[in-house]
C-alpha cells in the first residue's frame, strides 16, 4: 500500500476502494449497514436527537487524543448533554494530498476505539481528498444521532431556581492548554493531555439515578464563562459562581498567567455541567466521582435568580465581577 | 516557586490587606476630603487590577487612574498606519506580536490585510522572526518592534541573532517608548492630579528601583514597584497610602524577589549597543523628545524605516478617546464609542485592543450593563 495519500484515493476508483476496504471498513465494520448508498439503521420509537460538528485541529494529534478521538467524542458529548443516548454517526474526512496513511489509519483506529468505548456505531462516511495546499492535513465532520429513552427529554431548565448548585465534573481548561502546547509555538512545553473524552457514561450514570438535573452542557470552544453565559441568558437565571470553586490544574493556570489567557474561557472536551436541584448536589457528586471522568467534580456556583441572565464571578477577595461571553481571544482551530 | 506564587494570591492574605487598604485609605479621606490618587504604569497591572476584582471593590476608596503602560494603546496613529502599510509592499512577511494585529488603522488592520492574503505571522518573540528571515531567504521579512524596557532588550537580542548569522533579509520598524519621559511629560503637565505611582514590575526587572529615583526627588512623588498577583497589588497600594499619610516620597521595592536596586546590567548593555535615544510621537500627547529607542546608525541596514520608503497620510479622525484615557484624563466609559461602536470584537481605538489597554480591561471585566 502507498505510504501517502493522493488524488486518486479519493477518485472513485480502485485506490479509493482499497483505501475504504483497508482503513475505514476494517476499522468500522460496518458491514451491515453498509449494502446502499445510504446506512438503514433502527432506532426505538419516539423522540430523536440529530447534531452535526466539523473537527479542524492544529495539530492533529495532541497529548490525550487526535483528531479522530475529537470528532467521535465533540458529536457524542453533543448528544449527550441533549439528554439523548447516542447511538450512531457518520463521519466524513477531508483529506490533503500527501498525507500520510500511516497517521489516517491511527486517527481511524483511534476514532473505532473511542465508539467502541461510548457504545455507538459509525454506520456511514465519505472521503474527499484535495490538492496539496487545499487544506491543512485533515479534517473530519461527524453527524451524530440518538434517541430519548422514553421518549421525553430527561432535563427540565424551566423548573430552574434560585439555590440550584452549578456542577462541573473536573478541571477546566486541560484541552486549549494541551493543544496550544502541542503546536509548539508558545515556548511552553507541557505534557498535560488533553481531557478529550466521551461523557455519555458518565451522564448516564447520573441521569439513571435523579431526577434532579436541570440542564446540562458542555463547555467546548468559549469555555466554561462562555457555555454559562448561553444558559444565563437562554433560561433568563442569573448565576453567580466562585472563582475559589472551579477547579483548575496548576499548569493550566501556570500557562495562562503566562500567555495572558483566561482558564475560564479555554476549551474543554470532557467537561459537563449540570445544573442541578438544590438539595441535589451532594447525590449528583457522589454519583460523578464514582466515575472515573468525575473525580475532580466539584459545586462551583449557584443560581442567584431568575430574572437578569447574567453571570457572576466572586473573586477570591470577596468582589463581584460579571462575566461576558468570550470577545476577541485569538483561539483558531482548538477543536 | 509554586508555593510562593500560590501565597501571592492567596485569598485570606488578599482579604486581611483589602481590609488595612481601606482603613488607610479611610485615613487619607478623613484628612484630605478625597479618594487617594494612584496611578498604575503597566497595562498588566490595569488588566490585574481589573480581572482580581480590586478595581472594583476599592472605587469608594482609592482613585486608581490607569497609565500610559499598555505598548499598543500610546503608539500614535501615523506609526500604526505605517505599519500596516509596510503589509503592502510584494515579497514580505511582517512577523509581530499578537496585539498589534488588531489594532485598527485608518484603512485596515494587519489581521484584514492577511484576511487579505498578506503574509502576516503572530509571534511570541521576535527571533522567531530571525528565524522565519532564516527559512524564507526570498521575503523580506519585518518585525514590528513595539514595547517598553521590558520588551527593548529582547529586541536587542533578536538583532544580535541577525547580526551573528548575518540574516540579511531581517529588518525591524521600532516604535518603542521608554517611561520616564511618560512619567515626567504627565507630571509636568500637571493635567492629572497624581499622590503615588503603582510602578510597573516587568520594567522595573530591567530598570531597577534606582531608575525612579526622580519621582522621589525632583517631584516628592512616591512609588512602590508591585508584582500582579493580588495580594501583591495590594501590599504595595497599601505602603504607597502609608508613605502618604507619613509625608514620605520614597521608592519602594515592593517586588524584590526579581527586582534589584541596579536593574539588569546585561540587558541595559544589550539596549545601549545596539539603539539609541529618538524622539517619540505618543497618541493623544505629540512628539516627546528622546521617549523612544531606534537602531543606531552602525546597525542601519537591519532599520526598516531605512530600508522601506513607507508614506502615510494624515490619520482619520474619530470620536476615540484614547490619547485622553491613557493620560490618566478620562475613564472608558466617558468616551462615547465604548461598548457601543467599540468593543474587543470591533475596537476603533488601541484601547479596546490589548488585554492590557484600559477599555479592554474595563469591558471585559467591570461591565455591568
Amino acid at each position: 500500500m502507498a505510504e501517502r495519500i493522493s488524488l486518486a484515493h479519493g477518485d472513485g476508483g480502485e485506490l479509493a476502494h482499497r483505501l475504504i476496504a483497508d482503513v475505514f471498513v476494517r476499522a468500522f465494520g460496518h458491514t451491515e449497514e453498509a449494502r446502499f448508498d445510504a446506512a438503514l439503521c433502527s432506532v426505538p420509537s419516539g423522540k430523536i436527537a440529530v447534531t452535526t460538528d466539523s473537527f479542524v485541529v492544529k495539530p492533529a494529534f495532541f497529548p490525550g487524543g487526535n483528531i479522530g478521538k475529537l470528532a467521535v467524542a465533540g458529536t457524542v458529548n453533543d448528544l449527550a448533554v441533549s439528554g439523548a443516548v447516542p447511538l450512531y454517526l457518520t463521519a466524513g474526512f477531508m483529506i490533503e494530498e500527501g498525507f500520510k496513511i500511516k497517521d489516517l489509519k491511527e486517527i481511524v483506529q483511534t476514532m473505532a476505539a473511542e465508539a467502541e468505548k461510548a457504545n455507538v456505531r459509525i454506520i456511514a462516511g465519505d472521503t474527499k481528498v484535495v490538492e496539496k495546499g487545499s487544506i491543512d492535513g485533515i479534517y473530519i465532520n461527524t453527524t451524530g444521532v440518538g434517541y430519548y429513552a422514553d421518549g421525553k427529554l430527561p432535563v427540565n431548565p424551566a423548573e430552574m431556581e434560585p439555590g440550584d448548585a452549578i456542577i462541573v465534573n473536573g478541571t477546566i481548561g486541560d484541552h486549549g492548554v494541551a493543544v496550544l502546547a502541542a503546536r509548539g509555538e508558545l515556548g511552553i512545553t507541557t505534557e498535560l493531555p488533553s481531557d478529550c473524552a466521551s461523557l455519555n457514561g458518565l451522564i448516564q450514570s447520573v441521569l439513571s439515578e435523579t431526577d434532579g438535573v436541570r440542564i446540562m452542557r458542555d463547555p467546548t470552544r468559549g469555555g466554561l464563562a462562555t457555555t454559562l453565559v448561553e444558559i444565563a441568558e437562554d433560561f433568563k437565571a442569573t448565576l453567580e459562581i466562585e472563582e475559589e470553586l472551579v477547579p483548575v490544574r496548576p499548569e493550566v493556570q501556570g500557562a495562562c498567567d503566562i500567555l495572558g489567557y483566561d482558564p475560564l474561557y479555554l476549551a474543554n472536551e470532557g467537561k459537563v455541567i449540570f445544573i442541578v436541584k438544590k438539595g441535589e448536589e451532594e447525590r449528583v457528586l457522589q454519583l460523578l466521582r464514582k466515575h472515573e471522568l468525575g473525580k475532580n467534580a466539584a459545586v462551583i456556583g449557584r443560581v442567584a435568580n431568575r430574572e437578569k441572565g447574567q453571570l457572576h464571578l466572586r473573586t477570591a477577595l470577596g468582589s463581584t465581577r460579571r462575566l461576558h461571553r468570550l470577545s476577541g481571544m485569538m483561539l483558531p482551530r482548538i477543536c | 516557586m509554586q508555593e510562593l506564587l500560590n501565597e501571592c494570591s492567596n485569598p485570606q492574605l488578599g482579604k486581611k490587606l483589602l481590609a488595612k487598604v481601606q482603613e488607610s485609605a479611610a485615613e487619607f479621606k478623613k484628612r484630605y476630603g478625597r479618594r487617594p490618587a494612584i496611578m498604575e504604569v503597566c497595562g498588566s497591572h490595569t488588566h490585574a487590577l481589573a480581572e482580581t476584582g480590586i478595581k472594583k471593590v476599592l472605587k469608594d476608596d482609592v482613585n486608581l487612574i490607569s497609565g500610559p503602560g499598555c505598548p499598543v494603546c500610546v503608539t500614535d496613529q501615523k506609526s500604526i498606519d505605517a505599519m500596516i502599510k509596510l503589509a503592502d509592499g510584494p515579497d514580505r512577511i511582517i512577523c509581530t506580536f499578537g496585539d498589534m494585529v488588531r489594532v485598527p488603522g485608518t484603512e485596515r488592520s494587519l489581521l484584514e490585510a492577511k484576511t487579505e492574503g498578506k503574509d502576516i505571522r503572530i509571534v511570541y518573540t521576535p527571533t522567531d522572526a530571525v528565524k522565519i528571515a532564516r527559512e524564507n531567504p526570498e521575503k523580506e521579512v519585518i518585525f514590528l518592534g513595539i514595547g517598553f524596557e521590558t520588551t527593548i532588550p529582547i529586541l536587542a537580542v533578536a538583532l544580535q541573532e541577525a547580526l551573528q548569522q548575518d540574516v540579511g533579509n531581517f529588518s525591524m520598524w521600532m516604535t518603542t517608548k521608554l517611561v520616564e519621559p511618560i512619567l515626567r511629560a504627565l507630571l509636568d503637565a500637571k493635567e492629572t492630579n497624581i499622590d503615588g505611582f503603582l510602578l510597573p514590575g516587568h520594567v522595573s526587572i530591567v530598570l531597577g528601583k534606582n531608575g525612579y529615583r526622580y519621582l522621589a526627588e525632583e517631584y516628592r512623588i512616591p512609588g512602590v514597584i508591585a508584582g500582579f498577583e493580588s495580594v501583591e497589588m495590594l501590599s504595595s497600594i497599601y505602603k504607597l497610602i502609608r508613605q502618604l499619610l507619613e509625608g514620605r516620597a520614597e521608592i519602594e521595592n515592593d517586588y524584590s524577589f526579581v527586582v534589584t536596586d541596579e536593574g539588569n546590567p546585561v540587558a541595559k548593555a544589550l539596549i545601549e549597543k545596539f539603539f539609541e535615544p529618538v524622539d517619540e510621537p505618543w497618541r493623544g500627547i505629540g512628539v516627546i523628545p528622546k521617549s523612544g529607542m531606534d537602531i543606531k546608525d552602525e546597525y542601519a541596514r537591519f532599520n526598516a524605516k531605512k530600508r522601506f520608503q513607507i508614506t502615510v497620510g494624515e490619520p482619520r479622525k474619530t470620536k476615540c478617546r484614547c490619547g485622553e484615557i491613557i493620560r490618566g484624563l478620562v475613564t472608558p466609559e466617558e468616551c462615547p464609542l465604548f461598548g457601543k461602536a467599540c468593543t474587543p470584537l470591533k475596537p476603533i481605538g488601541p484601547c479596546m485592543v490589548s488585554a492590557e489597554g484600559t477599555c479592554a480591561a474595563h469591558y471585559q471585566y467591570m461591565r455591568e450593563d
